[in-house]
């Protein structure tokens, strides 16, 4: 430790750049913020390629999830088990989705991940309610929860069968103007 | 094995997560493979499970739950796969490429057959058992991307092989290779390489895409290597030209790159610093100095028509890139704007998915601050209220008279402000031009930058007065905005137009005394030929050996329009820095500190915090471009003066706002009304545009100053290149286009061009608006059917489609509400849309939420969840109708 040690080989790096909108040094920069979250159980040298989950409060309480309202959601989305607990594999994943250079689809998608709070691939009444929730942070009534999300529900919702499914998601979501630009970690 | 096929594309769909439309393409191209790998790869199977557990027995483990530990077990079979593939394959393409070795050689030439085949048989054997097992290991990969071109791709794997095999017997017959495989082969590698240039873009797990990305590159490696591509391209370095040939001669070579005489004792005074002991307003006083005279300014360029080893040619240059960076500016905005248009965000109409826009995308997830956390939650939480109020008022009606009333008065007075201030800038530049007869000394620094200090004041008085003056008005908040920022715009505009036209009849002057000026030069100089030719008594007279400082020289009206636009640059900087740092600062400093020892809370009410206004400053922005696009010609260095702004002012403001600023109340986003800014932006540059091109049109040069001094007019350099440096049938042609003659018919067509395009436009629109009253009728009808039917189960549904005329068929509860739903649809305003009201915020005098329940499904039970029974939804077609129609509250 302390040494100038090698974090990845170039291979791994020239393979994290193919996979991500990152450059090397920005992958670099994501193992240091990957290793500061646990220092004692990420090590250094990940070379060999050690299987490691960072688990999610740990990752939720990064500075740029942790006034994220759908942050348990966005790192469960992102892990591989479901449950939040991220290797490094997945960290990078969610970064790149994030970043400014990722397309439009993929954020979508991701999107659409992060608001199926239930995951049974439709955006039902209930998601719409839980998002409301996080968003406002419980300052709406009842009603008026009640009400916004049979609103959203109503423009959204093009096939009629009160939830949304990917596709009307991606329509709605296609022509907002401010998807892009909010949808966006930097790191 | 088609179970173990179908649950590995289910296991694989559940490990993507998204088997819904998105990533169909990819799913199913998925299961092709999958299908493919399946049907080679039964014997080893179970053989191979067991090493590949190994590796994944700490996946295993952690694994906590079932669904989690079943994903982990996926790409550990996709391993396994790749494994078995390899080896099908391999044994596969050793039988085969031998057989295509033979049928290769048949094709070759009749004098070599015999030998070759024998050499080729022979030799192909023997290499074949060692390089079918790589080919068979990239067939194996490449095989597993694309399932479905499955046979395709084996066919070309046994190809390569051969044909390597082949090669390495008979030394080079890559020809032999038919053309048409060596093109399906580079397909593939172009396949490849496109997977794993969009490899980035895909929703998968990074497991899987590293796994994928190894099999793409061998892959390429291995093909690529055969094709004989992809060596990589040399990158040629560019020598840049240097500053000196494009600037030509060095400082104090000529009289316009020299302070003058009677100017150099002040050009080092920074005395006048003192004056207001502010460091940043020494600016506005060095001009005097030595920037006047810099290759900041349009008179520090000559009229030598090449300069240097390469010819450059300056004056023509120097044209071309003034007029050229117009050009280049038009096209980006107009790009930019095309762009914006394609790209979603206009293509909804305004209001369409008000409330699933705010869900989904109002929060901004760069957010890292709790709190702008805080303000966000707070603000989306306000305008979600305001949407639901929104929906509640679109109905009221108030005293229209009264509002109409003061909307004219509004208007009224912001046109007299307006006006007021257009005077006002024309009767200072007046006032400054009278200044500039009189001598320098005499006069305060006040009156010596007036001109720029009233505009920048404009700027800073009059958008608040506007504001103030359009709370008359009651408009909805984001009309009101557009408003606002119109009137603001009209305001710089006319500034700055005032200002331009202060500025010519300041240039018609100048060249007035130009003419004089000119006159006495060639008058002194004429006494100097004559005088030294009588003296010596010499035809051959060397030129007046005078220092360029001392040299008599004109006005330069080019320099004093250049240095107008700088000062009002840098005057507008001050202005800019100096509102920051009281206004939000100080107002900070006060609001924060005071607040301890004042009678009111400073903080919640009266001064508050400064806001940050977001189309303020970008329309800030905007009229800076213009600016500088207008400077730019005669002030070339204005450009770089400009960059220098905005990156301090950039940093300056961002700390401001850091540390003193509340976001805006309402947070109009910029990016909502991309190309609103856009067409500002571009309706500026056109009209910043239109002063430059009419000088250089119209407006003859200075005769000592600048790069087209001597010629009539400035665009006479274009002319004189064309006569001179290209051949005469260049010149000719240039003749011709110019000739009124073509350029008529030519913007007659472009009109006609631009008429038909327009129609073509409207067509579309009217489809458009079309097919969206099609998909509306549409997806209201289905809504219908669903909610008038019995059942929502598929199967049923499907049955009563097959039902013969069924609307012919009363519904079995009761045909009511039928009469109902058709009346009621097209009664109802589109927005509205049965379900809202029914879940029922209480909304009191609201007739239109209330109308639509009765239109709402009647005929069939309440699902769960729809509102509580007892509603308009429930079957009682009475007072369900009643309340609809009569518009009575709903509760």
């Amino acid at each position: 430790m302390g040494n100038k040690q090698t974090t990845f080989t170039d291979e791994q790096l020239e393979a994290f750049q193919d996979c991500t909108f990152f450059t090397r040094k920005e992958i670099l920069r994501l193992h240091g913020r990957y290793r500061e979250l646990a220092p004692h159980l990420v090590p250094l040298d990940f070379t060999n390629r050690p299987d490691i989950r960072v688990p999610p409060t740990l990752i939720v309480s990064m500075p740029e999830l942790k006034e994220n309202p759908f942050r348990d959601r966005i790192v469960e989305t992102f892990s591989e088990d479901g449950l939040g607990n991220m290797s490094f594999n997945d960290f990078v994943d969610m970064f790149s989705a994030f970043c400014e250079t990722s397309p439009r689809e993929l954020k979508t998608i991701y999107a659409f991940k992060i608001y199926d709070f239930n995951r049974d691939s439709f955006i039902c009444k209930e998601d719409l309610q839980k998002t409301l929730t996080k968003l406002t942070k419980g300052d709406l009534s009842p009603e008026e929860v009640s009400l916004v999300c049979d609103k959203s529900l109503e423009e959204a919702d093009l096939d009629g069968d009160h939830k949304l499914s990917f596709s009307d998601f991606e329509n709605m979501v296609s022509k907002a103007p401010d998807f892009l630009s909010n949808f966006h970690i930097r790191i | 094995m088609p179970p173990k096929r179908k649950n590995h594309s289910a296991i694989r769909v559940e490990e993507v997560g998204m088997e819904v439309d998105a990533v169909s393409d990819s799913g199913s191209e998925d299961e092709a493979r999958r299908r493919a790998q399946n049907r080679r790869a039964k014997p080893q199977r179970k053989a191979k499970k067991v090493s590949d557990d190994d590796e994944d027995e700490e996946d295993e483990d952690e694994a906590p739950r079932k669904k989690g530990r079943r994903k982990k077990t996926k790409p550990q079979d996709s391993d396994e796969d790749d494994e078995e593939e390899k080896q099908s394959v391999k044994r596969k393409t050793s039988k085969a490429s031998r057989k295509k070795a033979k049928e290769e050689s048949d094709e070759e030439s009749e004098e070599d057959k015999k030998k070759r085949r024998k050499q080729g048989t022979a030799g192909s054997k023997k290499d074949k058992e060692e390089q079918n097992k790589e080919k068979g290991e990239v067939k194996g990969k490449q095989g597993k991307d694309k399932g479905g071109e499955k046979d395709k791709k084996k066919k070309n794997g046994k190809i390569s092989s051969s044909s390597s095999s082949s090669s390495s017997s008979s030394g080079s017959d890559e020809e032999s290779l038919s053309e048409g495989e060596m093109e399906a082969l580079k397909e593939q590698v172009e396949e490849k390489k496109k997977l794993i240039a969009t490899l980035r873009n895909k929703p998968w797990r990074m497991k899987r895409r590293l796994i994928l990305l190894k099999e793409a590159q061998e892959f390429v490696e291995k093909f690529e290597g055969a094709l004989g591509k992809g060596k990589g391209r040399k990158l040629y370095a560019y020598k840049v030209m240097m500053a000196k040939i494009l600037m030509g001669l060095p400082y104090g070579s000529i009289p316009r790159k020299t302070v003058p005489r009677e100017e150099q004792e002040t050009a080092m005074d920074f005395s006048v610093l003192n004056d207001f002991g502010v460091r940043i307003l020494a600016w506005l006083n060095l001009f005097t100095g030595y920037i006047k005279y810099s290759f900041l300014f349009y008179g520090y360029f000559n009229n030598n028509r090449r300069i240097g080893l390469l010819q450059f040619r300056l004056p023509l240059s120097y044209l071309l890139v003034g007029v050229g960076i117009f050009g280049y500016s038009l096209m980006v905005v107009i790009r930019t704007m095309a762009r914006n248009a394609n790209e979603g965000g206009d293509g909804a109409e305004e209001g369409e998915f008000t409330f699933s826009w705010k869900m989904f995308t109002s929060w901004d997830y760069l957010i890292g601050n709790p709190e702008t956390a805080d303000n966000k939650y707070a603000s989306i939480t306000t305008s979600f209220k305001e949407s639901i109020v929104d929906e509640q008022e679109n109905q009221k009606d108030e005293n229209i008279h009264l509002r109409r009333f003061l909307r004219v008065l509004a208007n009224f007075l912001i046109t007299c402000s307006l006006g007021g201030s257009g005077y006002l800038i024309y009767f200072v530049v007046k006032r400054s031009q009278d200044f500039a007869k009189m001598e320098k000394e005499n006069l305060s620094w006040l009156e010596k930058n007036e001109v720029e200090f009233v505009m920048s004041l404009l700027g800073l008085v009059c958008p608040p007065l506007f504001e103030t003056i359009a709370e008359l008005e009651d408009y909805h908040p984001r009309i009101a905005l557009k408003w606002q920022l119109g009137r603001i715009f009209a305001l710089f505009l006319g500034n700055l137009y005032t200002f331009l036209f202060a500025l010519f009849d300041e240039v018609n002057e100048k060249l007035e005394t130009e003419k004089s000026i000119k006159n006495a030069t060639d008058w002194a100089f004429e006494q100097y030929y004559t005088n030294y030719s009588s003296h010596y008594n010499t035809t051959d007279v060397p030129p007046p050996n005078v220092h360029p400082a001392d040299v008599i020289r004109g006005p330069c009206w080019e320099d004093a329009v250049g240095i107008g636009f700088v000062k009002l640059i840098v005057s507008d900087m001050q202005v800019t820095y100096l509102t920051i740092l009281i206004g939000d600062f100080a107002r900070a400093v006060i609001v924060r500190f005071l607040n301890y020892c004042w009678c009111w809370d400073l903080e919640a009410s009266m001064p508050s915090y400064g806001e940050f206004d977001i189309s303020g400053n970008v329309l800030g922005l905007i009229f800076n471009q213009g600016m500088i696009w207008m400077g730019a010609f005669y002030a070339p260095g204005l450009v770089g003066l400009n960059v220098l702004r905005l990156l301090s002012s950039m940093y300056y403001q961002c700390w401001a706002v850091m540390c003193c600023n509340v976001p805006h109340e309402r947070v109009f986003k910029a990016s909502r009304s991309n190309n609103f800014y856009m067409g500002l932006l571009l309706l500026v540059l056109f009209l910043s545009l239109l002063p430059v091109v009419y000088t250089i049109m119209t407006v003859s040069p200075s005769f000592d100053c600048g790069p087209f001094s001597g010629q009539g007019k400035m665009y006479d350099v274009i002319m004189e290149t064309i006569e001179q440096d290209l051949p005469p049938f260049l010149a000719n042609i240039f003749t011709y286009a110019t000739n009124p003659g073509l350029i008529l018919p030519a913007v007659l067509l472009m009109a006609l061009a631009i008429y038909y395009l327009n129609a073509v436009s409207k067509g579309y629109q009217n489809a458009n608006l079309d097919l969206k009253k099609k998909m509306k009728i549409a997806r209201d009808e289905e809504k219908n059917r669903r909610n008038n039917k019995d059942s929502t189960n598929e199967v049923m549904k499907d049955l009563e489609d097959l039902l013969p005329n069924k609307s012919l068929i009363p519904p079995p509860v009761e045909e009511e509400p039928h009469p109902d739903v058709i009346v009621d649809k097209g009664a109802k305003s589109p927005k509205i849309k049965p379900g809202a009201a029914a879940r029922g915020v209480n909304l009191q005098k609201d007739v239109s939420l209330a109308a639509p329940n009765a239109r709402a499904p009647v005929t069939r039970a309440p699902e769960p969840r729809r509102g509580p029974p007892g509603n308009a939804r429930s079957p009682q077609p009475g007072p369900g109708r009643g309340r609809g129609r009569g518009g009575h509250p709903s509760r």
